[in-house]
């Protein structure tokens, strides 16, 4: 560099000043033992969670991180997505629909209240009820007596616009009752095999009392019962980090093995990643994606790549006229049969993606990779054409403004887009483009609204490890999730099957055969699986991701 | 000179009503849908929809939205943002982080700016100069992005004498090479700007003078040539102050410092109105007061002007 002398001298000062207040690096040696510090705390990446710390309303990631830790529900997954009860002694269900959870005694939050089946009734309760506006509150659905509890009233503006406001009809959930201290009894609406699954999501966390009384008081200083607990009151320094400590009262499946974790907030990736390069951050689940194709040599033997249950789908609305009926079929076909998703993957997403065989994710129990009618997720440029032509003779496509697929072009989404349009251009002689958008919410709005030109992207991140959860929320009839108002009276019947089965092994039976139907109808394309990658710095020995991508941040050990 | 004061201070209301409501206007005409954009693929109820619609007054017309909004800022209630959180509470976060960051960087650029450009001055066309001259070109023309990685990862991951990036350990100590950066395009304009004052005033007839009048060469560069030579400088850092406090969003973006730019860049991809204008207030506030300073240090730096 040609300025050196002006730099050196600013250098020169800037190392006296640091040298002064004593903040160096700080990584002298010590790379190389192996020997873990349980007392230790180490700092991951994250970012300004979006919502007061409360279980029901935290329905994002970096909000989610945290609660996750500051609480344990009646079950916990493991690494695997498996559930294994936590503060349940048993969950037992003769029909499916009567649910008798009994608890393990001697369960305490960390401020010494205890926790018995009242304060889950009471928790659900208050996740449910409409007019305390908790964003999860729909995951208590299939309770008897949600419909009241979550009654709304729709009013009509002077502009036609209806605007719901709560209404509830009843303060309690019917079928929710606390038959002593240590036993809970819930009747459902209607047989769901897998409902016992859920137990584990952060909606159904216990909340001591104190949370109902000033709910957004104690969503800045959390008290739960979990691995982890607040460093101190006020340990959320908004815009820049939460500090927790392990909680050494907690006995359960997900116990820490080291001292605490410092959530630092970044508000871009890259100089998270710059930051462990330096190890002056110790874990993070986000790579920048100009790191996508280095990391693995930036981070060698300080990296990890798994599977988890996440998937993208290509989806194409039912409205659109090139789409509709016999030939819309076809076409349909074809269009997946032009997607080369093997070399997507690779190329561009460097397998951090991994081509989808169906409209769940793997890792999941019941998963398949060979369902019937799954075969049109292969690249096949020959039948893609050959499919086209047939839909062609049937009605032909009006090819008078090019095919769109609207997407967000932040987070690396513009570069597959282009390919996979790409793919229609070359194999089926079609115009394709992508519709860009700065963000996702006007993706979202044209997606509610029914006002797509063309194709969409979307995907879908289980909220539990369950099938169900993959084609429920997002194709069932009138689902919350089913932007694109698919409906199959087939697929739904299907899916009430597979919920009200005896067994695990027959409700995952019915929902892949509730996924041929899907296959057949084709409302969205299958493209991926996501792979979360890792990175970790020399202060811990090894971090690792769990079924739904996230660290599992009471598994790193410090050294 | 108090009668100014107080004339440029009412010119403030203008100004101030002018951009916030440009400002508020440009986030409100922000495509997309705010709320909806606050959840992925899993929305909540429509009525926790509806209720934070209302509650940031979203389902209003524009001119009652921004009515609202000055009506509470002119109560002191600047509500609370999309994370719930007080936008007073985040302001007094922010802006001590930034205005941390400014002070040192406009000390670094007006001290060695001033340093380095009177120097070279006094010594014209000998190789300090050049050298002087060809490094701030370079410095000039290195875009702030490329020096703050560079410096990120050469100070901070391969020598580790400096943190890669503040996050929440914000001092003077830790924002020294964000300043560093941050001061480094200004400095070489500081040195440029010094330089060819100081040449143009070592010919002026009132230095000739002073030496032929026996003064030592000290008094003379700094009574006379440095005090002349400081105005152009102080009008540019004075205006540099201004775009520090809010112009650091690329620097405050690579090193992570919770600051005025890094709050400003996430609530603008929010489009989070009432607290870009709020923070955008606080801008006009700080332009005006510095402008205001700048032009009262020039009556004290040339006698010749007077303010009425």
């Amino acid at each position: 560099m040609r300025f050196t002398r002006t730099s050196k001298a600013l250098g020169l000062a800037a190392i006296v000043a640091l040298a002064a207040t004593g903040c160096g690096g700080g990584n002298g040696g010590g790379s190389g033992q192996a020997a873990s510090d349980p007392g230790k705390i180490i700092t991951a990446y994250s970012n300004e969670p979006q919502n007061p710390l409360l279980p029901a309303n935290t329905n994002e990631v970096y909000g989610g991180r945290v609660v996750e830790l500051l609480f344990e529900g009646l079950r916990a997954y493991d690494p695997s997505g498996k559930p294994v009860n936590a503060l349940a002694e048993s969950i037992e269900s003769p029909d499916s629909r009567n649910w008798t959870i009994k608890l393990k005694p001697g369960a305490k939050f960390t401020n010494g209240e205890a926790i018995t089946a009242k304060t889950f009734v009471d928790s659900w309760n208050f996740a449910a009820l409409s007019s305390n506006l908790q964003n999860n509150g729909f995951f208590f659905e299939s309770i008897d007596g949600y419909a009241d509890v979550s009654a709304v009233k729709e009013s009509k503006g002077a502009d036609g616009k209806t605007t719901s406001t709560p209404a509830p009809k009843a303060q309690t959930m019917s079928g929710l009752v606390a038959k002593d201290d240590s036993t809970i009894t819930v009747k459902l609406t209607q047989p769901e095999a897998d409902w016992s699954l859920r137990l584990g999501y952060s909606a159904f966390y216990p909340l001591p009392s104190e949370a109902m009384k000033d709910p957004k008081k104690f969503g800045e200083n959390p008290i739960g019962n979990g691995p982890y607990k607040f460093a101190k009151d006020g340990a959320w320094v908004h815009d820049q980090s939460i500090s927790l400590v392990k909680n050494p009262d907690y006995n359960g499946p997900r116990t820490a093995k080291n001292g605490g974790v410092t959530f630092k907030f970044y508000t871009d990736p890259g100089p998270a990643y710059t930051d462990l390069q330096g190890d002056n951050l110790d874990v993070s689940d986000v790579v920048p994606s100009n790191a996508l194709k280095t990391y693995t040599t930036d981070f060698p033997d300080r990296n990890s790549t798994k599977p988890n249950a996440n998937n993208a789908t290509l989806n194409i609305p039912g409205y659109n006229p090139n789409f509709q009926g016999e030939a819309g079929k076809l076409r349909r076909q074809a269009l997946s049969y032009a997607i080369n998703r093997e070399e997507i993957t690779k190329v561009i997403y460097n397998g951090t993606r991994t081509p989808a065989k169906d409209f769940t994710a793997p890792l999941l129990e019941g998963y398949s990779d060979s369902i019937p009618g799954s075969e049109v997720l292969t690249f096949d440029p020959a039948k893609a054409k050959d499919l086209w032509a047939q839909a062609e003779k049937i009605k032909p496509y009006d090819g008078s403004k090019p095919l769109q697929i609207a997407s967000n072009t932040d987070g690396g989404n513009k570069e597959w887009i282009e390919a996979v349009a790409n793919g229609f251009k070359n194999n089926l002689g079609i115009n394709a483009e992508i519709q860009p958008f700065a963000k996702f919410a006007e993706v979202l709005n044209l997606r509610k609204s029914q006002k797509l030109p063309g194709l969409t992207r979307a995907g879908w991140q289980g909220d539990y490890p369950s099938l169900y959860n993959f084609l429920g929320p997002v194709w069932a009839t009138g689902a919350s999730s089913n932007y694109e108002k698919y409906s199959n009276p087939e697929f739904d019947k299907l899916l009430k099957e597979g919920l009200a089965a005896k067994t695990p092994d027959e409700a995952s039976t019915k929902f892949n055969k509730a996924q041929e139907i899907l296959f057949k109808d084709l409302p969205g394309l299958p493209l991926w699986y996501r792979a979360t990658p890792i990175v970790w710095s020399n202060n811990v020995v090894k971090a690792e991701t769990g079924w739904n991508g996230g660290v599992l941040y009471y598994n790193i050990e410090a050294k | 000179m108090i009668r100014y004061i107080i004339r440029r201070l009412l010119q403030v209301i203008p100004v101030f009503l002018g951009t916030t409501l440009l400002v508020y206007y440009m986030v409100f005409a922000l495509p997309g849908d705010p709320i909806a954009a606050l959840f992925g693929d899993r929305q909540p109820p429509q009525s926790v929809i509806d209720a934070l619609r209302n509650q940031y007054n979203l389902d209003q017309p524009f001119w009652v939205q921004y009515g609202l909004f000055l009506k509470n800022l002119f109560t002191f209630n600047l509500g609370v943002d999309f994370t719930q959180q007080p936008i007073a509470a985040t302001l007094a976060r922010i802006f001590p982080v930034t205005a941390m960051l400014a002070i040192e960087a406009l000390i670094i650029q007006a001290v060695f700016g001033v340093l380095f450009g009177v120097f070279a001055g006094l010594r014209k066309g000998k190789l300090f100069d050049s050298t002087v001259l060809v490094a701030s070109l370079v410095v000039i023309a290195v875009p702030t992005f490329v020096l703050g990685f560079v410096f990120q990862l050469v100070f901070g991951v391969q020598l580790g004498w400096a943190k890669p990036t503040v996050g929440a350990s914000a001092n003077w100590g830790n924002l020294i090479l964000p300043a560093v950066v941050l001061g480094l395009v200004s400095f070489a304009y500081v040195l440029r700007l010094t330089r060819t004052s100081v040449i143009e005033n070592m010919n002026a007839d009132y230095v000739r003078t002073a030496t032929a009048k026996g003064l030592s060469r000290p008094r003379v560069v700094l009574a006379h040539i440095l005090r002349n030579s400081m105005i152009p400088v102080v009008t540019y850092l004075g205006a540099n102050l201004g775009g520090l406090m809010g112009g650091a969003i690329v620097t405050e973006g690579i090193f992570n410092v919770p600051g005025v730019g890094n709050k400003l860049y996430q609530a603008v991809q929010r489009g989070e109105g009432p607290t870009v204008v709020a923070i955008v207030s606080v801008l006009v506030l700080v332009f005006v007061v510095a402008n205001l300073l700048v032009d009262l240090l020039y009556a004290w730096l040339d006698p010749r002007i007077r303010y009425e």
